[in-house]
């Protein structure tokens, strides 16, 4: 029991540890910028947490990333590392808004997403089964490709005819309901926490999710113990299409006020790279990316309050995000800073 | 016609520069056992400040060594996690390309001023070599295929290179000659890192001249597909480069040329070096042998 708990306390405290640093050097580097680092940060904080309206920003802001965090996660403990997300969330959104266009349903929107993601992800699903092409490179490569193709269709197929700036937008029928009415957090919320608690249920509590972790874990043993690692590798890609699909179709669907998809994919760009981040600090467990989720979530919802009162560029916060997981890499960090108090 | 298949080569000849120095670094990188996949953050990150170093220096050359050195501190990084501290070869790797992607967003608009994007001026890039009417020939070119080269005979031919291929091939065996595997495997990584950010700088103080987020646009990882094409060797890296480059810039060209674009809409050109990629790796895995301990830590018994 007492290793239990270690086992649970380490990587939080260690994910805990990391996010200090990252703000520390964060801090280091705005104060270089000629930014007050103090200023920056009351701002960030206060925006994000300081008000009901800044709580559910930071709720709203989680939604996406805690579901693309599950598609790396699931990866993870898989063994892979699946960096495809990215291009998924492009083609769930696109998906969302042709399917509630046909039939204005928040059921069909979902489903467009699902199946969106689902086609996408099986590329490098089988790239990786039947060519043994290594995810990062095929993911990567598959993102670009669902850059271009998906600025395609949003240009030329889905257009909105009276304003070019964006898309179609979603039928209101299709809407998720706001649930703090002048905000931006809709009930789309509870699907990103939902899909992380099934995540956790597939995880451990199934054969599948046994399968896929003991895959992960090692593939030999896997094959010893009558596992075929190939079904395990394409479930995991599959499951994680299925997240950043739904991460894509809920951002149009549950985030006014267009509820389309807007100039240069600015609204659903960037959100498979956050989410990498989200799944590292929240060490790749599904609870775990709940709460890492809500914490990437308050820094993007606080970085427009940061940027209108103490004139820092919103993207310090992508900037913190990476030293925070440059940290996480650090292995047996705890373990290391011990060591250098006790010398 | 002829015009365009010249300037074309030409255009493939500077557009393999970034590849092959990538490449040929992380060859060297993983045939010591070091797997490094930050170089898309390397290549970001020295092209970022490798323009600044040229601006305040008013000299581009230092700019392309800043952005060597640059690359020095980020492979010096990832070695002490992966080599010193046995960590996992990956994660840092996502880390840098993370971090590189804050650092140029939130740089770009502190720096500089400027939402999104920053054009080096003219005064501030490096001379070509030749100039034609079909193109021009930067000297980083040549230093591109010198390097390689000298790499390649330093790899295979020196005792210095059998003593890098040992530490990754067979590191206990090397280890018990004597050869120190840590130090090897971290200069290994050093140099794979340092030459990716020589490539980094030549983006923006060279070739095209100007610092964006989207400026690495996926080079790291086409040089990575590239190293594993090559079969971890370097002169078979630069053929690759050259393929590679020459997709690369073909797409930049088909894309401009007014009587396709009626044809096929520009995004889905834009979409061909990363299709070929994609193409020939998953046409060439499982004819290529890994160097055996490539990504796996070594810890003394």
């Amino acid at each position: 029991m007492k290793a239990n708990i270690k086992g649970f306390f380490k990587p939080l405290v260690e994910s805990l540890i990391a996010i200090i640093i990252g703000m520390l050097i964060g801090a280091i580097i705005l104060a270089f910028s000629g930014y007050s680092p103090t200023e920056a940060y009351v701002a960030l904080f206060d925006g994000a947490l300081g008000s009901k309206y800044g709580w559910a920003m930071t709720l709203s802001a989680a939604t996406p990333i805690i579901l693309t965090a599950l598609t790396f996660g699931l990866g993870a403990r898989t063994g892979l590392f699946n960096i495809g997300a990215e291009g998924t969330v492009y083609f769930g959104a696109i998906a969302a808004i042709i399917f509630t266009n046909i039939l204005g349903n928040v059921l069909i929107g979902l489903l467009g997403g699902i199946i969106a993601g689902l086609v996408w992800m099986s590329i490098p699903a089988f790239l990786k089964v039947f060519r043994g092409v290594n995810e990062v490179v095929s993911t990567i490569m598959l993102n670009w490709m669902a850059y271009f193709i998906a600025l395609y269709i949003v240009l030329q197929k889905i257009p909105n005819p009276d304003d070019p700036n964006k898309t179609i937008a979603v039928p209101v029928s299709a809407r998720f309901p706001i649930v703090i009415r002048g905000t931006e957090l809709s009930w789309a919320f509870v699907i990103s926490v939902a899909a992380a608690l099934i995540a956790y249920y597939i995880l451990w509590h199934t054969t599948l999710g046994y399968e896929l972790r003991v895959s992960g874990y090692n593939e030999r043993a896997a094959r010893y113990g009558g596992i075929n690692p190939k079904k395990a590798v394409i479930w995991s890609f599959l499951l994680g299409g299925i997240m950043s699909g739904l991460a894509g179709a809920t951002e149009v669907m549950g985030r006014p006020p267009s509820y389309a998809i807007s100039q240069g994919m600015a609204n659903i760009y960037g959100y498979g790279f956050d989410g990498i981040g989200v799944s590292l600090v929240g060490r790749n467990h599904p609870i775990g990316i709940i709460f890492s989720g809500i914490f990437f979530g308050m820094l993007k919802a606080g970085a427009t309050a940061m940027q209108i009162e103490a004139g820092v560029p919103l993207e310090m916060v992508r900037m913190v995000q990476g030293i925070i997981v440059v940290t996480v890499a650090i292995p047996g960090l705890l373990d290391l800073l011990k060591r250098g108090v006790r010398k | 016609m002829m015009d365009a298949v010249i300037s074309t080569l030409i255009g493939a000849l500077t557009a393999m520069v970034p590849l092959v120095l990538t490449s040929v670094g992380a060859v060297v990188s993983e045939r010591a056992g070091v797997v490094n996949i930050g170089y898309e953050g390397i290549l970001l990150m020295s092209a970022f400040f490798g323009a600044i170093f040229a601006e305040i220096t008013g000299n581009p050359w230092i700019g392309l060594l800043g952005g060597a050195f640059v690359g020095m501190l980020l492979g010096m990084l990832h070695g002490f996690i992966t080599v010193y501290l046995k960590g996992d070869h990956v994660i840092p790797g996502i880390g840098v390309n993370l971090l590189a992607l804050g650092i140029v967003a939130f740089g770009i608009p502190a720096y500089w001023g400027t939402a999104g994007q920053h054009q080096v001026p003219s005064n501030f890039r490096i001379e070509p070599l030749i100039k034609t009417a079909y193109g021009s020939l930067s000297p980083v070119v040549i230093i591109t295929i010198v390097i390689t080269v000298l790499t390649h005979w330093v790899l295979f031919k020196t005792p210095l290179g059998l003593r890098i291929r040992s530490v990754g091939e067979n590191p206990e065996a090397a280890d018990a000659l004597g050869i120190n595997v840590e130090r090897y495997r971290f200069l290994a990584t050093v140099y794979g890192a340092t030459l990716a950010g020589l490539g980094g700088a030549f983006m923006s103080v060279d070739w095209l001249g100007t610092v964006t987020k989207q400026l690495s646009a996926g080079r790291g990882f086409i040089a990575l597909a590239n190293m594993v094409f090559s079969g971890w060797n370097p002169l078979r890296a630069l053929l690759g480069g050259f393929i590679f480059g020459f997709f690369d810039n073909l797409s930049v060209w088909v894309r401009t040329t007014p009587a396709v674009q009626k044809v096929i809409p520009w995004q889905f050109v834009a979409t061909l070096p990363y299709l070929v990629t994609l193409i020939i790796v998953a046409g060439i895995i499982g004819k290529v042998r890994v160097p055996k301990w490539d990504g796996k830590p070594y810890k003394r018994e």
